[in-house]
């Protein structure tokens, strides 16, 4: 029998978790006691909320245990290895048997992260046992034509994943019907939204995919060299992008003249410096240039004027991922999963209040309650679900009520927020609204590049409103204020941060209207999160009178003799909750 | 990504000693290569921790590229510091996922407990403060990182313990 494999999932996530200090502790073990397995190590599975995860490998199959940190790992995997005992409590998927995780998996189909997971990313041999490079071969060995390989595309009915929809293989036609000396492919993967990272765990656990993506496109609209803009932020992706481009090239799978075949293509890594702009294409170009990373008007499109004036085709890390799984599979296998109008898969990145975070494939056309309460398992605490925000910064927020919306892009336009790059944070009834748009805006407002004057401006003016609202010193017409300059923005703006930033705001006004009204109408936070809204009071029932409280308070408004009930002079109370922090037998009340 | 971008006054710094020719090999990597001004300011930062003054007017010679044109290039990106930082940098997630379980407290309560505001250096020079957009840890969150440690599912008492721990540490090892 071969020796069993012991594979540490470290990706970032799990390397936050404490994957590397696992992954230390079994190295030491088994140089200590010389025992008999393969160490190993992939990247993220997805299951975050399980993280560091460790999977066995030996005669009896494949399981994988969760929550292995450093003091628990080596009391699990010991009894797996010598006494044979499986550990049912810390299982979370098996090959053989069900684990009470098992609903996480369920309904997920893999198409691009098909092999994170499951592969080290750092072996090209691994990644060439798991198909890569087999479409890229095939291509070049049968000579297929620029137009057929297009066609597929456009069949498969592929749109691109970073969030705005466009068909990819029309955006190849168009890039190749452009001719040119040189042409450019380019990887964006300047994952910016806060609360989205499928592109990091893509890169990071399969380079390769993301490489032989963009090798067919490159073939297909007949370019020479690929850049990957990379977040600066995402140093284990960029370093394990870098180590998968030696590999290939090493491999003859990239550079001059690839496999015989007379294509000679080549990829290099860009990063980028920091600025949520440059996910749009014109920006993202003059990034690469090293100028400020502007947008520009469009037309001329980057397929007939982009990267240094030349015919540029620009894709999301997962539209990239999918390419190879098309070619091998065939356009009319990922099609049969889908909606009419978007085929395939999406990947999100379930966050928030959800009690199963983490990364998940589905099948475009889910409904938005089938990926929060089945594969998520429900809200954190079983609270009430409120809304998910989708889309990010450029998104919006869907109420509970809307739970049954299917997950493609013209539903999830319809109710106003977008699918975006693929964030999905769910809120519970303890997130205020307003709070939340007045976060998305600070941030669109940080990121305007301050080309046009109602993105630049505008954006500043809602940003005040909202915190006036949130400080108790809204007005009436602070609502039609804010719908104005919304429509302003959006119709008056270049690109889409400036067209999208309003989003936020224009979703939580259209659901949860009465929120704003009660900030600024009642002067109240229904979700108790807006710190100038709340009044804090003692409740003398409960109030034991232990003085911890008044020791507490940073203005002394609480007044009260020992054992006796405590009371608060809300002249003086700054809201700061240290009373309600600090009481042991909820006596505090917030309102 | 830094949310809190730097603040355009004040923030050219002379700093006696920085020798400028570290710069060298750096300069004579990138020459003639065009679009790699982003790669000569990384790499400047990466060798000083921030891009200083002088270092624009050599970059300049270096690429024909106007000062005020790489300065504009600077400032436009989160990422290039204009101010020498501390020792440790504390990056603050402020992601949608943080946000949503109470980033701020974790902030305030460093901001308190260093004395300093956002983006600010403490008097010591040993910790800088950061709120940053997304380290990707969302299912740990709140999280904030120093260094190559994450530290997740904090409260603003669990942050600042963290930092009392490490000035500690700090105290007990020997001064170079």
């Amino acid at each position: 029998m071969e020796k069993p494999k012991i594979i540490v999932g470290l990706g970032s996530c799990g390397i936050a978790a404490g994957a590397s200090k696992t992954y230390d502790k079994l190295k030491a073990y088994q140089q200590e006691h010389a025992v008999d397995f393969e160490l190993a190590r992939t990247s993220c599975i997805g299951m975050c909320y399980k993280e560091p995860l460790v999977e066995i490998q030996d005669a009896s199959g494949s399981i994988i245990y969760g929550d292995m940190t450093e003091d628990k790992v080596l009391d699990v995997v010991l009894d797996h290895l010598t006494k044979g005992i499986r550990n049912a409590e810390m299982a979370v998927k098996a090959e053989d048997m069900p684990t009470h995780e098992d609903s996480f998996f369920d309904g997920q189909v893999k198409i691009a992260l098909r092999n994170c997971g499951y592969m080290d990313p750092e072996s090209i041999d691994e990644a060439i046992q798991h198909e890569a490079y087999k479409a890229i071969s095939g291509i070049l060995k049968e000579k297929r034509p620029q137009l057929d390989i297009i066609q597929t595309m456009i069949d498969s009915g592929l749109r691109g994943r970073g969030g705005g929809g466009f068909p990819t293989g029309l955006k190849w036609k168009f890039a190749n019907q452009n001719a040119s000396d040189e042409k450019y492919i380019i990887c964006n993967a300047d994952e910016g939204d806060p609360g989205a990272f499928m592109d990091r765990s893509l890169l990071e656990g399969d380079p390769h995919a993301v490489l032989e993506g963009m090798m067919i496109g490159g073939y297909a609209i007949g370019a020479t060299a690929g850049v990957i803009y990379c977040r600066a932020e995402y140093p284990l992706a960029i370093k394990r992008l870098n180590i998968a481009i030696g590999q290939a090239k090493e491999k003859g799978f990239l550079g001059e003249n690839i496999l015989g075949s007379g294509f000679n293509f080549d990829i290099y890594v860009k990063e980028g410096a920091g600025a949520f702009v440059c996910g749009e294409e014109t920006a993202l170009i003059a990034s690469i240039e090293g100028k400020r990373g502007m947008p520009r008007k469009r037309p001329p499109f980057p397929a007939a004027s982009g990267l240094w004036e030349k015919p540029t085709n620009i894709n999301n890390v997962e539209t990239f991922g999918n390419v190879p799984w098309i070619i091998n599979h065939g356009a009319a296998a990922y099609a049969a999963y889908g909606t009419e109008k978007s085929k395939g898969t999406k990947v999100f990145a379930l966050t928030g209040k959800i009690k199963h975070g983490g990364l998940v494939e589905v099948p475009m056309g889910i409904t938005i309650n089938d990926i929060i309460f089945k594969l998520g398992g429900g809200i954190q605490g079983d609270k009430k679900f409120k809304a998910v925000q989708l889309g990010g910064p450029s998104g919006g927020c869907i109420p509970a009520e809307l739970g049954h919306t299917p997950v493609d892009y013209d539903s999830v336009n319809a109710t106003g927020a977008i699918m975006g790059s693929g964030g999905m944070v769910v809120m519970d009834e303890s997130t205020c609204m307003i709070d939340l748009a007045k976060f998305f805006l600070h941030f669109t407002q940080e990121e305007s590049c301050g080309k046009c004057t109602f993105c630049r401006v505008g954006t500043k003016r809602m940003l005040e409103i909202l915190e006036r609202i949130t400080e108790g010193k809204g007005e009436e017409e602070d609502i039609p204020k804010l719908e104005e300059l919304a429509y302003q923005i959006k119709n008056n703006s270049l690109c889409g941060l400036g067209q999208t930033a309003p989003n936020p705001v224009l979703t939580t006004l259209k659901y949860f209207r009465h929120e704003y009204e009660a900030h600024i109408i009642d002067k109240k936070c229904p979700a108790k999160v807006c710190k100038p809204l709340l009044t804090y009071t003692i409740d003398p029932e409960k109030c034991t009178g232990c003085t911890v409280c008044g020791k507490k308070c940073p203005t002394n408004a609480i007044d009260g003799a020992r054992k006796e009930a405590h009371t608060i002079n809300q002249n003086i109370c700054i809201q700061c909750g240290e009373c309600f922090n600090v009481c042991k037998f909820e006596a505090v009340m917030v309102d | 990504m830094r949310i809190t971008r730097l603040v355009s006054e004040n923030h050219v710094q002379e700093v006696d000693g920085a020798d400028l020719s570290l710069m060298d090999s750096l300069i004579a990597k990138y020459k003639g290569k065009s679009g790699s001004l982003i790669p000569l300011l990384q790499g400047t930062q990466h060798l000083y921790g921030y891009i200083p003054g002088p270092a624009f007017e050599k970059l300049s010679e270096a690429t024909g590229i106007s000062s005020a044109d790489i300065y504009g290039v600077a400032t436009f990106y989160a990422q290039f510091r204009l101010k020498p930082v501390g020792r440790n940098i504390i990056k603050v997630c402020h992601g949608t996922a943080c946000h949503v379980q109470n980033a701020n407290a974790i902030t305030d309560a460093l901001k308190d407990f260093l004395e300093v505001g956002d983006g600010e250096t403490t008097a010591d020079g040993e910790f800088t403060l950061e709120s940053v957009a997304c380290l990707g840890c969302c299912s740990l969150a709140p999280v904030m990182m120093i260094g190559e440690n994450t530290y997740g599912k904090l409260s603003g008492k669990l942050a600042v313990k963290v930092i009392k721990e490490m000035k500690n540490n700090l105290c007990k090892q020997p001064q170079e």
